[in-house]
């Protein structure tokens, strides 16, 4: 897939206390063509050049929006780069590199054999903290494409949870509490949907502990499971070879062959 | 518009900027966002004779106005270069050179006269900073025995430009370069990472799997300037600066200082397109101040 640089203006940027959603457009002289993002992919954010903020910050699309041309970040602020991000004011300039890496497997219409899934079967989602940011442009596509997915969000509290009204609005909802202050209490792996529904494809993103406990439960129940790891890097491109995960191939770097893996790939003791 | 030639060895570059090895991938990760022909050069990933799997995760951390790595040399070996690699850069029309790893004697040499074979890669880069595992582990850049020997092996058998890139952890940087340019490099670059290190306080704990890592960015350039300075007054062979450089001023100071081209690394990570901006961006200089040439800038400075 081609890559891009080029400059974004910030629309608008809706701050709660836990998260920011940040509206990108890539303007119309910018003759920069807006490509077909896929979802689980995510650009590399130059946050003003600081000694601090150094290197650009990788954040996943939270959805695109080709017809407008716009692009919504989903930032949870956790230090210098990502509070400046939050702090970012409408008719601001962003400079992206995008789309990178490779995003989840979105069966299309029609391709349900080849995929063992179809949209009778069901499909979840399942996120921690901001790792539901790429949840919702999967979501979206995999609307789309026929199939209306399951959610299941864990959060340490209910003021934890992140923009999770935008997802109720596509699939049922599932919520877990480590203080049991909203939904079930514990963690998302412990919920009794997982109990009593059979699910067909597990997709997640959050912290690395709660992504091994979904993978483990996914081999399990025999249930085909994608995960996006977060880990981090400099480039983003594939040059630095910092970003590495143990696959059955070696040494792959997240920011190319992933961020999005089948955990068939992956070396990871469950 | 001024002459932006530069020469190394027998080699000319079209211009002084070529990208720093382990940065750049092998030139064709960046062919999105810039025009390649448009580098003097392009240094390719250490190669080393057999694959290597590198160091483990976390290779990387962020530090103030740059970035520790530990990579380890992660690549799959001279021959996967040469049958998957080498004919998708064949035809680039910029210097393309290799940057030849090893860690011992031995697999330098074999690397090197694999390499020699290949018409379109006119130069190597010799990278002197990776451990001698036959000598404890100690960089083969660090001590001018060391350096001494591998420059002299690789050296008897290739006869294509030799450049050797130094590491900075050493005492005196000039007397590893004297050493080399005695047993015949074409060039020597500088400078390869500095050790460093990170740690995690609240985790008590080092960030690098590795403990350390080699420190690169804009916050090595006053450390590196210094050397290719101190280098430019201790040989006669070219220099090729680096360290740091994130625009055209700082590659200017590093002509200045008595580099005949330059090399820019980690910004490459910030912005892709850097390495061309400062083409034009030298050339711009050049015009302004009136001079013919880039080489009328080399170790230039005012008195
Ligand atoms: C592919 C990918 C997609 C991502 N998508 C999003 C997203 O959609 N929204 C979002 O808010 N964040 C996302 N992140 C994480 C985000 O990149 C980091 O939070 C950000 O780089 C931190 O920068 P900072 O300057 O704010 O914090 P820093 O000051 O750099 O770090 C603050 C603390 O966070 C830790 N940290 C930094 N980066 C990471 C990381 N990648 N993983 C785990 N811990 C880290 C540091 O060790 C430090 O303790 C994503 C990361 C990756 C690799
Ligand atoms: C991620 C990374 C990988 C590197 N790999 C190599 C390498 O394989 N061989 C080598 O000689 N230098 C390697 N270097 C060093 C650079 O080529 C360069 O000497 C150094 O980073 C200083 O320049 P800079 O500050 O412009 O990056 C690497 C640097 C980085 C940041
Ligand atoms: S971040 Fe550089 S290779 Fe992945």
């Amino acid at each position: 897939m081609k890559k891009y640089i080029s400059d974004w203006t910030v629309k608008e940027n809706v701050c709660t206390h836990s998260c920011c959603l940040l509206k990108l457009r890539l303007d119309e002289e910018e003759q920069t063509i807006f490509p077909d993002f896929i979802p689980g992919q995510f650009v590399q954010v130059l946050v003003e050049n600081s000694p601090s903020t150094f290197l650009r910050r990788p954040i996943s699309v939270h959805f695109a929006d080709k017809s407008k041309r716009e692009l919504w970040l989903l930032i949870q602020a956790i230090g210098e780069g990502t509070r400046k991000l939050s702090e970012l004011k409408p008719g601001e300039k962003l400079n992206l590199i995008y789309p990178l890496g490779r995003g989840f497997t979105v069966p299309k219409k029609n391709e349900n054999i080849d995929l063992q899934i179809n949209s009778d079967k069901k499909l979840l989602l399942i996120g921690g903290g901001v790792g539901v940011a790429p949840l919702f442009y999967l979501a979206c596509c995999l609307l789309k494409s026929g199939y209306r997915p399951d959610f299941l969000f864990g959060a340490r509290s209910k003021d934890h949870f992140f923009n999770i009204q935008a997802f109720e609005k596509i699939g049922k909802l599932y919520l877990t509490t480590e203080d049991g202050t909203c939904g079930e209490k514990g963690f998302v792996t412990q919920h009794s949907i997982l109990k009593s529904t059979k699910y067909d494809f597990v997709y997640t993103c959050g912290p690395k502990p709660m992504m091994q406990a979904v993978a483990k439960y996914a081999r399990q129940n025999d249930i085909p499971c994608e995960v996006s790891l977060e880990n981090t890097m400099a480039c983003g491109i594939g040059v630095c070879l910092c970003c590495v995960e143990k696959t059955k191939k070696g040494n792959s770097c997240v920011c190319t062959e992933g961020p999005v893996f089948n955990i068939n790939q992956l070396l990871w003791q469950i | 518009m001024a002459d932006l030639n530069s020469q190394i060895g027998k080699l000319n570059f079209k211009n002084p900027v070529i990208t720093a090895s382990g940065t750049f991938g092998y030139g064709i990760e960046y062919a999105d966002f810039i025009d390649l022909s448009g580098l003097g050069g392009i240094v390719v990933k250490g190669t080393t004779l057999h694959p290597r799997e590198g160091n483990d995760y976390p290779r990387m951390v962020e530090t103030p106005s740059g970035m520790l790595n530990a990579v380890g040399l992660q690549n799959k070996g001279v021959d996967y270069f040469i049958s998957d690699i080498y004919p998708n850069i064949k035809d680039m029309d910029t210097n393309v050179m290799v940057n030849v790893s090893g860690s011992t004697v031995e697999d330098y040499l074999a690397c090197t006269e694999k390499i020699n074979d290949l018409e379109k890669i006119p130069a190597i880069e010799l990278n002197i900073s990776c451990p001698n595992v036959k000598q404890g582990g100690m960089a083969f850049g660090t001590s001018s025995k060391s350096a001494a020997e591998v420059v002299k092996a690789v050296r008897k058998v290739y006869h294509k430009t030799l450049i050797v890139k130094l590491s900075p952890n050493v005492t005196d940087i000039t007397e590893i370069a004297r050493t080399v340019e005695a047993e015949g490099a074409d060039a020597v670059s500088l400078i390869n990472t500095l050790l460093g290190m990170a740690i995690d306080a609240e985790k008590r704990k080092p960030v690098l799997s590795t403990l350390t890592g080699g420190l690169s960015g804009p916050c090595v350039k006053p450390v590196a300037l210094r050397m290719v300075y101190q280098t430019y007054k201790a040989i006669k062979i070219p220099i090729i600066g680096m360290g740091g450089i994130s625009n055209q001023e700082d590659a200017i100071e590093f002509l200045l200082a008595g580099a005949t081209a330059v090399q820019i690394g980690t910004y490459n990570f910030i912005d892709p397109t850097v390495s061309v901006k400062i083409v034009d961006g030298i050339n711009e200089y050049l015009d302004r101040h009136g001079f013919q040439s880039v080489k009328e800038l080399v170790g230039g400075l005012i008195s």
